[in-house]
């Protein structure tokens, strides 16, 4: 299969993210289309390694995984405390940087 | 002996530093401190006197140098002194009538709460009017011509809480800057012309400079001299002055002070003789300022105010005199010398008549005071005989020979001044016998003020009567003995040179002229105010009587031709700068406010805009990334 249709998939996955973070409301959705953006950004990644043929994307991939990861821990842990504080985990409400 | 002459001028300054330094603590015995200091000046000054009188009439200049006050490269400015005839007749007159109207003082201000401060100004004014006399360079004199300036301005302002006398004060200081700026731009010309403004290099100089630079430093010093002397074109502060404690006004405002114009003058003789349009604009600003003093003083009703007329008047005599050059110069400092005594004696006199009446000041409420204040009334009138010039009192000599010296110019000038200067004396004589008829003769018309007070007429205590009784002296012995054998022109003639002149007709026939205007004034006087009773309220009068009364329209004139445009261009320029500079400032910091105030609204808190900026900011750099390498 050409690898360019990876790309593809690349852009229109990170098209949804990027929508869905303009779009929605709700903290964990919009947490979960960054995840969408960045896991899109991977994809794009691997597949220009795979078309230069080294392995410089992968190397990178892994990076952005390792910094995902500990977007979850950081995120989720600021999403639950917004949560209890505000009751609320619409990113709207949430729109001065204090209580 | 040369030692002595800084000690002159630190005396009363280290008493004036005493008691503005030294609180409360010196209210008890302050005054009598700064009387004790000004008569120590007064003894310096006799021995530095008798020293002089001691040496040949060609050694009589003393000069020393205290230190050096601006050394600059090209630029030397030293404290020096010079004692000379010249600054010596001064010394004896600041210090001698000076001591008398600190003792004086002792008595008037007795009940005032701020005496302290009053002696401590008196204190500071003695020292820098000498430090102005014994100066041995032009910068130095400058700076005491400054010190009296703001000695006089602090003495009118005293009571401060009169809105009238703040006014006074600060008009005063005003006119007198006017004046200033005069002698400031005559030393820098000097500084330009001769290189240094120490007395021997300018004077020694000035034979060597165009006439057309002489004309210019004179005419600057003119200018100096008319704002310190009260002379026309600016003489409207001193009728103002008389705001101050009466013996300010008869210390600066009639002895002393005022005479720094005349002392100028003649102190730069040099240049004067050398420039004779200089003299010329010195000669015509005195004859009229004697004739418009006079009239002024023919009008008032203010007592102060009348003496202040007839001051102007008198100075206007010395600077004329001063003006005609050598024949003039020392019977210029000899009228200066004889009027410190009489008009300081009358000053006093008018000050312990208001003592005596609750402060009144208008002539029309006195009569009568001579059975209550006799002491007063004869050293009033002995002051009185002096300034018309009765012989053989002091007036008579010096203003005769003023007089005489003005016919001795020659030729039309001579004729033209010899006339004003014969007017002037009528006028003088009218005016003093006004003064004299209203205070101390007829009925009495004083009446109870406002809160119902008559006034008790009394005699002063014996501090203020002794210092009038020995002016009184002096008004009536200096000028015989200045006369006798032409002790004083010839004590004045190595500084200040002298010449004959050309006159007319012999001395006997001025003195007779002099004598037959003078009773010609007082008998117009005496029809007009002593046979028949004087109305308290003044009559309308005639029109130049009216215009006299307001200063002959000085202060309209000065409001028209000064104040008015000098308020139009300042309103022009206030509103191109509120409108014009402020308005653009004003209208760009609008815009910028404006601008940010719409900015403000994109930092709204929502994260998905901001997110959105983010995005757009992104694909904006993509793009133009993009379009960049297509190219």
């Amino acid at each position: 299969m050409n690898p360019v249709n990876y790309l593809y998939l690349s852009a229109l996955l990170f098209t949804i993210g990027a929508s869905g973070v303009l779009i929605r409301r709700n903290a964990i959705v919009l947490f979960m289309c960054v995840e969408l953006m960045l896991n899109a950004s991977n994809l794009a990644l691997v597949t220009f390694s795979r078309l230069h043929g080294t392995l410089d994307g992968q190397i990178i991939a892994f990076f952005t995984m390792v910094v995902a990861a500990a977007e979850v821990v950081v995120g989720l842990a600021i999403i639950v405390s917004i949560f209890r504080t505000r009751h609320s985990a619409s990113v709207d409400d949430s729109n001065l940087m204090k209580l | 002996m040369n030692s002595l002459i800084p000690l002159l001028v630190a005396a009363p300054l280290a008493g004036a530093a005493l008691l503005l330094l030294g609180g409360r603590a010196l209210d008890r015995f302050g005054h009598w401190l700064a009387t004790g200091l000004a008569a120590l000046s007064f003894g310096f000054g006799l021995v530095l006197f008798s020293d002089l009188l001691g040496r040949d009439a060609e050694h009589r200049t003393v000069t020393t140098r205290l230190f050096s006050w601006v050394p600059v490269n090209g630029f030397q400015a030293d404290v020096s002194f010079r004692l000379d005839q010249l600054s010596m007749t001064f010394v004896l007159l600041i210090t001698g009538v000076g001591t008398l109207i600190h003792l004086y003082s002792v008595g008037y201000m007795a009940y005032d709460e701020r005496r302290r401060r009053f002696f401590a100004y008196l204190n500071l004014f003695l020292a820098a009017m000498l430090l102005l006399v014994v100066a041995d360079n032009y910068l130095l004199l400058y700076f005491g011509w400054e010190g009296v300036g703001l000695a006089s301005y602090l003495l009118i302002g005293f009571w401060q809480h009169k809105p009238s006398a703040a006014t006074a004060a600060k008009k005063a200081f005003i006119v007198n800057r006017v004046g200033d700026l005069g002698l400031s731009i005559a030393i820098m010309l000097m500084f330009a012309e001769f290189g240094s403004f120490a007395f021997g290099p300018v004077f020694g100089g000035a034979s060597g400079a165009s006439e057309g630079k002489l004309t210019a430093i004179g005419l600057m010093l003119l200018l100096a001299a008319c704002g310190k002397s009260a002379q026309v074109p600016l003489q409207s502060w001193l009728g103002d002055a008389m705001e101050g404690p009466t013996p300010v006004s008869a210390l600066i405002h009639a002895a002393t002070m005022v005479t720094a114009g005349v002392y100028l003058i003649i102190r730069s003789s040099a240049i004067f003789d050398l420039a004779p349009d200089a003299q010329t604009a010195v000669v015509v600003v005195g004859a009229v300022t004697l004739l418009f003093g006079a009239v002024v003083g023919c009008a008032k009703d203010d007592i102060k105010k009348a003496l202040a007329g007839s001051t102007m008047s008198q100075i206007g005599y010395m600077v004329m005199a001063a003006g005609l050059g050598p024949i003039g110069y020392a019977f210029a400092i000899m009228h200066l010398v004889t009027h410190g005594f009489f008009k300081a004696g009358l000053f006093l006199g008018a000050g312990s008549v208001m003592h005596g009446m609750n402060d009144e000041v208008d002539m029309r409420r006195y009569g009568g005071l001579r059975k209550y204040m006799p002491w007063t009334y004869r050293t009033f009138a002995v002051g009185y005989l002096a300034i018309i010039g009765v012989p053989p009192l002091s007036g008579f000599f010096s203003k005769d020979k003023i007089i005489e010296a003005a016919f001795a110019k020659g030729g039309t000038e001579g004729w033209i001044l010899g006339l004003c200067a014969l007017v002037g004396a009528a006028v003088t004589a009218f005016y003093m016998t006004r003064v004299m008829l209203l205070t101390f003769f007829g009925e009495k018309r004083w009446q109870p003020d406002a809160q119902g007070n008559a006034p008790h007429p009394h005699e002063s205590p014996s501090t203020m009567t002794v210092p009038m009784v020995l002016l009184a002296l002096g008004s009536a012995c200096a000028g015989g003995i200045f006369a006798y054998h032409d002790a004083f022109l010839k004590w004045l003639e190595p500084v200040t040179g002298h010449s004959e002149g050309n006159p007319p007709f012999g001395s006997w026939t001025v003195s007779g002229l002099t004598t037959a205007c003078m009773l010609a004034g007082v008998g117009v006087s005496y029809l007009m105010y002593g046979r028949s009773p004087v109305p308290v309220v003044p009559p309308v009068g005639s029109p130049l009587t009216r215009a006299a009364r307001r200063d002959l329209l000085q202060d309209d004139f000065n409001h028209a031709v000064l104040v008015r445009p000098g308020s139009a261009l300042t309103a022009t320029l206030v509103f191109f700068d509120s409108r014009g500079l402020d308005g653009f400032v004003n209208g760009l910091a609008a815009t910028i406010g404006g601008l940010s105030s719409r900015m403000r609204r994109v930092q709204n808190g929502f994260v998905r805009s901001y997110a959105l900026s983010m995005f757009g900011g992104t694909l904006l750099l993509v793009a133009s990334t993009l379009l960049v390498r297509s190219f």
